[in-house]
């Protein structure tokens, strides 16, 4: 008897909404039929059955939230046949791997609040009472975006699908109706041409934001990016400006191959005339994104799918601002001091929870922004704690990582008591298979390994 | 072999079916007045003899690295700009030093600039492809080939997004007309209408490359436009006169609002490439034979004396007091300072 399951309809999906059904108990089904509308983030898609027959039982209703994907939500059953109660599937093998491969322990929203409240208690630019709201990183830069478009008319946002279809991840939603299509510009699939009049336009004033699908592509767009955008006000002497905000969702998403699972954080960090910022929680991403704004240089803005959905509180500020270029301790410890950023964070932070377990207490640094590094942050920690391991996603070689090792080296060699460890992404193209995939991504195990390496423990 | 064989030819065709295109009778009727007229002797010659000049300071290792003249092709840029009005944008590739002369920006600091000193316009840190003026709307000088059209088009941008006005000239020469970014940017500036003219400056050759061999219907570059729907005119691009005219219509299209337009500047550079290049992929008669014929300099000389616009005398004293003004700016550019070494890590950010 064919039980139907909450199906993903992305890469990133995890749950959804079970918006509404368009069968009843008793209907008859066949193979095409469309069953029910299924809400994400992103989009409303339809389900169609595969199967003959009736359907027997309605296991989730229509409106149920947050309906974890894979989980049986109806039944279908012979025609005429009456119901089957309890034809709860088993979850898969690939879905119980799933569950134990995680590699954050913060998937819930509870547990997410409680690693940022560590962050908040430390973090001074919050005033005391200050209410917290829980929001998405994706609700987070979408505010950000439309409150500096309040305040500033020279401030637009251009990119692929970002207007009529509402973002391609939901990120612009709603600000097509509110900026109208003068400031909220749908382009064609051209990032080298596009990139190259927005950065015009900075040149004249203006304050593009554009958005990259994903940085993926904004490979092709990356010569105006670097010779145009980074270097004119060198080699203008100071004439010009270029403030101009490059954004988009970066690093591996999910089963979406080589060609679409990379991060750049190493390669524009490289480029004097860039500032590359790339946040973890929500309120780093809607302070960060505010700065970056208003910021007179072009600023790359490193976004991540999988952290899109995710909540977080964001404190109740009128003008929130995070400055680009500030580290920030995520949680408090002396044993062993864990440097990462972005998604990174979550290997960071899970790692952090399960040696705290076996009694390590690890201080994890969020660096925020990339470049300007703040490198004294990290120097601080590490002078307390003389052990240092340093997590990203992107490829291990010429890294992020790397950069930091060298920093630590020299300007803390005489605190280390351990070389520093590193743990990243593989030195491998993103392979498709699941198996592959979460072999070539750091893990949770790999952080705590590393961190009780240089612990020698 | 004329600018392009088959765009003379036709012109040639055209003007011996005109009984009235007695050569004396076209030298009377410049289209111009006496004051444009003279002014467009005036800069194009300044171009001239400026770009002389920096070939003679390259030659003894005055100026670094790479140095394009722009001898030959000045009609183009001269033209353009009697066209153009306060606060319009222009943008090019790295053969510049013409279009900042053209458009008002010194001749002491662009010249210093190509020595590398600090009184040049990027206080030495651009050199001879990467110069600035926000005070003119010169948006660069940019060294990567095509880079310059959406850059330029992103200016268009502004104004249209500002509700002003203004047009950006962008230029760009045959060999970047084969850059991908250029057809991008055709596609968008037309489906948003946006105030630019493209402004091909057809000189035949890609480097060392002639158009016949790397560009297909290389004799009509302009056509490109219609596939985007963006109207386009190939113009004699050694002519001053048809130049203005043809900015004139373009600006005027653009100003309306109805979108980009394209003019296809049929053109010649006399020097190589870059001070570099020898240039042994043509023949020296066929240098010879534009020099000859159709320099835009001697054409408007010509004009002018025959039409009593001006004396012999006179141009040879516009003459000199241009060789002063360049003579004085190779002086200054070859005495003045290099950068001071604090300049290595100063405009590397804007602070907020």
């Amino acid at each position: 008897m064919p039980t139907i399951l909450m199906p993903a309809l992305s890469p990133t999906m995890e749950e959804g909404k079970l918006a509404k059904w368009l069968k009843n108990v008793g209907d008859p089904v066949k193979a095409g039929d469309i069953l029910a509308e299924i809400e994400t983030d992103k989009a409303t898609m339809e389900i169609e059955a595969i199967d003959e027959g009736a359907l027997t039982e309605i296991i989730v209703p229509a409106g149920t939230e947050g309906v974890k994907v894979n989980a049986p939500i109806a039944v279908i059953g012979a025609p005429s046949v009456g119901t089957s109660s309890g034809a709860v599937a088993p979850p898969s093998p690939e879905e119980k791997d799933e569950a134990n491969a995680k590699p954050t322990p913060f998937s819930s929203g509870e547990s997410a609040r409680r690693a940022d409240e560590v962050s908040q208690q430390q973090d001074p630019e919050i005033p005391a009472g200050t209410e917290m709201v829980s929001m998405t990183v994706r609700e987070a830069i979408r505010t950000a975006m439309s409150e500096e478009m309040r305040a500033d008319k020279d401030v637009f946002l251009m990119g692929e699908e970002v207007g009529q279809y509402q973002g391609a991840y939901k990120i612009s939603q709603g600000m097509l109706d509110e900026f109208g299509p003068e400031r909220v510009i749908d382009t064609p699939i051209t990032e080298h041409g596009f990139t190259g009049i927005a950065t015009g336009a900075a040149f004249a004033g203006l304050k593009p934001i554009v958005e990259f699908m994903t940085f993926n592509f904004a490979m092709q767009a990356i010569d105006h990016i670097i010779n145009s955008a980074a270097k004119t006000l060198y080699m203008s002497g100071g004439q010009m400006g270029c403030p101009i905000v490059f954004r988009g969702a970066n690093g591996a998403a999910a089963r979406v191959g080589a060609q679409h699972s990379q991060d750049y954080a190493a390669w524009y960090a490289q480029i004097p005339g860039l500032k590359v910022v790339m946040p973890y929680t929500a309120a780093d991403a809607k302070g960060l994104m505010k700065a970056a704004i208003r910021d007179p240089n072009p600023v790359i803005f490193l976004e991540n799918e999988i952290l899109y959905g995710k909540s977080f509180d964001v404190p109740k500020l009128d003008d929130w601002i995070v400055p680009i270029g500030k580290a920030r301790i995520a949680r408090a410890g002396h044993h062993v001091t864990i440097v990462s950023f972005g998604i990174g964070m979550t290997y960071a932070l899970g790692a952090a929870e399960k040696l705290a377990a076996e009694g390590i207490e690890a201080e994890v640094v969020d660096l925020r922004t990339i470049r300007p590094l703040d490198i004294e942050t990290v120097i601080a920690s590490v002078k307390k704690t003389n052990r240092c391991v340093c997590v990203e996603e992107g490829f291990p070689r010429f890294s992020v990582t790397s950069e930091l090792a060298a920093e630590i080296m020299t300007h803390a060699f005489d605190y280390l008591d351990a070389p520093v460890a590193r743990v990243a992404g593989k030195d491998v193209p993103m392979p498709y298979a699941s198996n592959l995939e979460k072999l070539a991504l750091p893990t949770v195990d790999e952080v705590v390994a590393a961190a009780k390496g240089v612990l020698y423990v | 072999m004329a600018v392009s064989s088959a765009y003379l030819a036709r012109k040639a065709a055209k003007a011996e079916k005109s009984a009235k295109s007695s050569s004396k009778q076209d030298l009377k009727n410049s289209g111009l007045t006496q004051d444009e007229e003279l002014k467009a002797y005036y800069d194009m010659l300044m171009i001239r003899r400026f770009e002389e000049k920096a070939g003679q300071l390259y030659g003894m290792g005055q100026i670094g690295g790479f140095c394009h003249l722009y001898i030959g092709q000045e009609a183009v840029v001269v033209g353009m700009e009697m066209g153009a009005i306060e606060g319009d944008q222009r943008i090019t590739s790295y053969r510049d030093h013409g279009h900042m002369l053209a458009c008002g920006m010194e001749a002491k600091g662009v010249m210093a600039e190509l020595t590398g000193r600090q009184g040049g316009l990027s206080k030495g840190k651009g050199g001879s492809m990467h110069m600035f003026s926000v005070e003119k709307q010169f948006y660069g000088g940019h060294g990567i080939v095509g880079a310059q059209v959406p850059l330029g088009a992103g200016l268009a941008f502004a104004n249209k997004y500002r509700g002003n006005k203004n047009v950006s000239m962008v230029y760009f020469g045959d060999g970047a007309a084969n850059q991908g970014q250029v057809y991008e940017t055709f596609n968008m500036t037309s489906i948003w209408k946006l105030p630019v003219i493209f402004v091909i400056e057809n000189n035949r050759y890609a480097m060392g490359t002639s158009a016949t061999r790397s560009t297909a219907a290389s004799d009509h570059l302009g056509a490109r436009g219609e596939a985007f729907g963006i109207p386009s005119e190939q113009v004699d691009g050694m002519d001053v006169r048809a130049v203005k005219e043809a900015a004139d219509r373009a600006m005027e299209h653009c100003r309306a609002g109805e979108g980009p337009y394209i003019l296809e500047m049929m053109t010649y550079r006399y020097r190589g490439h870059s001070m570099s290049d020898p240039a042994k992929y043509r023949s020296k008669e066929e240098v010879q034979k534009m020099r000859e014929e159709h320099d835009p300099i001697e054409q408007v000389k010509a004009r002018l004396l025959a039409s009593n616009r001006a004396t012999e005398e006179d141009l040879k004293k516009m003459d000199a007091d241009i060789r002063e003004i360049v003579t004085a700016a190779a002086d200054f550019a070859v005495a003045d300072a290099l950068p001071d070494v604090s300049e290595l890590y100063t405009d590397i950010y804007k602070s907020a």
